[in-house]
């Protein structure tokens, strides 16, 4: 088992003409993990979904070592997991039922979930802290505890790599740090990588080893939160005037407040 | 942990079998003739058990039975158990409660088959094989057929919501013309009228056994392709994300509800509701998973196709009511009943 699990070389994708990502490429190792950044539009979510489809328009994404272009949905799913930012959730489904969507990959489509099946997803279920929702229906869970719930169905499908697109911008604070304490603890096995897109700054870079900044479809910058979060990369990138300030190792971005009086140019 | 997945309840089974069996009872002990009850019941166990009965009936008294109201029953159930599944399968493909086993052109196309054979009078829509019922056939497949391929060619994806907008275009295309050879030859509108409304008037055990096969081999598809419309509750892109094939899904699963529909529209002609309004009391009554909702589709859906048969024949006797009347007139105040008694639990 190699070390190296994720190898995006040359990656674009383009939709009817538009070009959304022109050309990037990125590495990602077991037990890391990656935080994408960048302004609305930059490609962020784009560039999952072309991970979790295997639909690039040009270049080659690999995982552990297969160019998954090549692969059947079945066996992407058992090497990727995608948990989307606005998931579907079906109407009147159990936290149980959902949870075992995630077993898809590994069951013949015309077969049932075997009692293992089962019993994998009550662990996981039990794991996330959903016991007490496990027959309740997905729809009446709030923000916090249906994004656990979408998290353990792609956990469900036991592939090594698991992407998050925007995890947290539909919580709270405290549901924020909940939800990437889990991620931490998750990746700390050493045998996942997580790739989340993030659009809070401070929190990317206090969770994530490392930050990739997309702009305008390709990598600006890409290195620790320190190297990339600086206060002229984010007023170049996300025309944002901010103040960024390293407390106790944290780099912390806050707004100019003066931002919002002053009249633009 | 006691919870279970969801799936269907050994409870639900039985209740499910114990309506079709008194709905087959109802429809098989009341008649224009009256006859000898518990002989009827010996008549059909001797007709269904490998071995002798003496149901002590007339030799008229057992036509009637075996040879007139048995196959009625029997088309009564395989029509019902083909609409109530095809209508299921139907409304979780396209994620659309709207959805109906006819919702890609199949009635359109079977009515434009039917007309046409009655007009250049061949046949009489009863027998096996009768052309107004191949006829019926071939039309609807080739409406469902080119919806399809509209489909697929306006949309790679083969998104539900183009297949839906193609065969409702396909649909209007077809009773255009359906509708133009009626009025062009409005000598045979009478039984181009009265085959569109649907009947299950049988010529004996033709029409029951040129049915079964196909409609065993479908629903049975169908019933192991709950777990598959499950997951395509969850769109289509996180479906295939989640390992399914999405397009070889939906084509599988459209074909063969299509082909049990058209098979059930051939023998009986256009009956409507039933694939709607069963699936959609299945769902209010037992929850959402189609591997529920399929399985007890099929058995509602015979069980209720087979008491309104009952009433159509029995209501006015001896004249019939069009079975597809029975269906809305008694189905849909049904309906609104469950529909208010579940949303006010």
């Amino acid at each position: 088992m190699s070390a190296r699990l994720l190898d995006i070389q040359s990656v674009g994708f383009t939709v009817k003409g538009t070009t959304l990502i022109s050309d990037v490429s990125l590495q990602v190792n077991r037990g890391d993990w990656l935080s994408i950044i960048g302004p609305n539009g930059a490609g962020k979510s784009t560039l999952l979904r072309a991970i979790a489809t295997g639909t690039a328009s040009k270049g080659t994404i690999s995982v552990d070592g297969v160019n998954i272009a090549d692969l059947s949905p079945a066996e992407r799913s058992r090497l990727v997991s995608w948990v989307p930012q606005s998931p579907v959730i079906p109407a009147g489904m159990s936290v149980l039922d959902y949870v075992l969507l995630g077993r898809t990959p590994h069951l013949h489509p015309l077969a049932s979930p075997k009692k293992a099946d089962v019993e994998l997803v009550e662990s996981i279920i039990d794991d996330l802290g959903l016991n007490e929702f496990v027959e309740r229906s997905v729809e009446t869970l709030s923000g916090g505890e249906r994004q656990r719930a979408v998290i353990a169905r792609a956990l469900a499908q036991e592939s090594p790599l698991l992407l998050l697109d925007e995890p947290t911008s539909a919580l709270d604070l405290g549901h924020q740090q909940e939800v990437l304490s889990l991620l931490e603890r998750l990746r700390s096995d050493g045998q996942r990588a997580i790739v989340t897109t993030m659009h809070d700054l401070t929190l990317a870079g206090a969770f994530a080893d490392e930050l990739l900044m997309l702009s305008s479809g390709t990598v600006a910058h890409r290195g620790t939160a320190k190297e990339v979060l600086t206060e002229s990369n984010i007023a170049e990138h996300y025309g944002a005037n901010v103040r960024v300030e390293i407390t106790d190792g944290t780099v912390l971005v806050m707004p100019k407040l003066d931002t919002f009086t002053k009249e633009q140019p | 942990m006691t919870t279970r997945p969801a799936g269907i309840r050994p409870v639900w089974i039985l209740g499910a079998a114990g309506f079709v069996i008194l709905a087959c009872a109802a429809a098989l002990l009341i008649g224009p003739i009256s006859i000898d009850r518990m002989g009827i019941v010996r008549e059909v166990l001797d007709a269904a058990l490998p071995f002798s009965i003496d149901s002590g009936l007339s030799d008229q008294q057992q036509a009637i039975v075996r040879n007139i109201r048995l196959p009625r029953v029997v088309l009564g159930l395989l029509v019902g158990a083909a609409l109530g599944t095809a209508g299921a399968s139907y409304q979780g493909v396209f994620r659309n409660p709207l959805a109906d086993p006819f919702l890609l052109g199949v009635a359109a196309g079977g009515g434009l088959g039917a007309t046409i054979a009655f007009i250049n009078q061949l046949g009489d829509g009863r027998g096996i094989f009768d052309p107004v019922q191949v006829f019926a056939f071939i039309g609807a497949m080739v409406a469902v057929g080119l919806a399809w391929l509209l489909g697929v060619l306006g949309d790679r994806t083969r998104s539900a919501a183009t297949l839906i907008l193609a065969g409702v275009a396909i649909a209007n295309f077809f009773t255009a013309i359906q509708t133009y050879l009626q009025q062009r030859n409005s000598d045979q509108i009478r039984r181009v009228f009265s085959w569109i409304l649907g009947g299950l008037n049988t010529g004996g055990w033709n029409e029951p056994l040129q049915l079964l096969p196909v409609a065993v081999v479908c629903i049975a598809i169908l019933w192991l392709s709950g777990r598959t419309l499950d997951i395509l509750a969850v769109g289509d892109e996180e479906a295939t994300t989640l390992g399914l094939s999405v397009g070889k899904a939906r084509a599988l699963i459209v074909i063969v509800a299509s082909l049990l529909t058209a098979s059930a529209v051939a023998v009986s002609g256009l009956i409507a509701f039933v694939g709607l309004i069963v699936p959609h009391t299945v769902r209010l009554l037992f929850g959402s998973s189609f591997k529920v909702i399929v399985p007890l589709s099929t058995a509602a859906g015979a069980g209720f196709l087979v008491l309104c048969d009952l009433l159509a024949r029995t209501l006015l006797s001896p004249a019939e009511l069009p079975i597809g009347v029975v269906t809305a007139f008694f189905g849909a105040p049904f309906f609104v009943v469950i529909l208010r008694t579940v949303r006010l639990r």
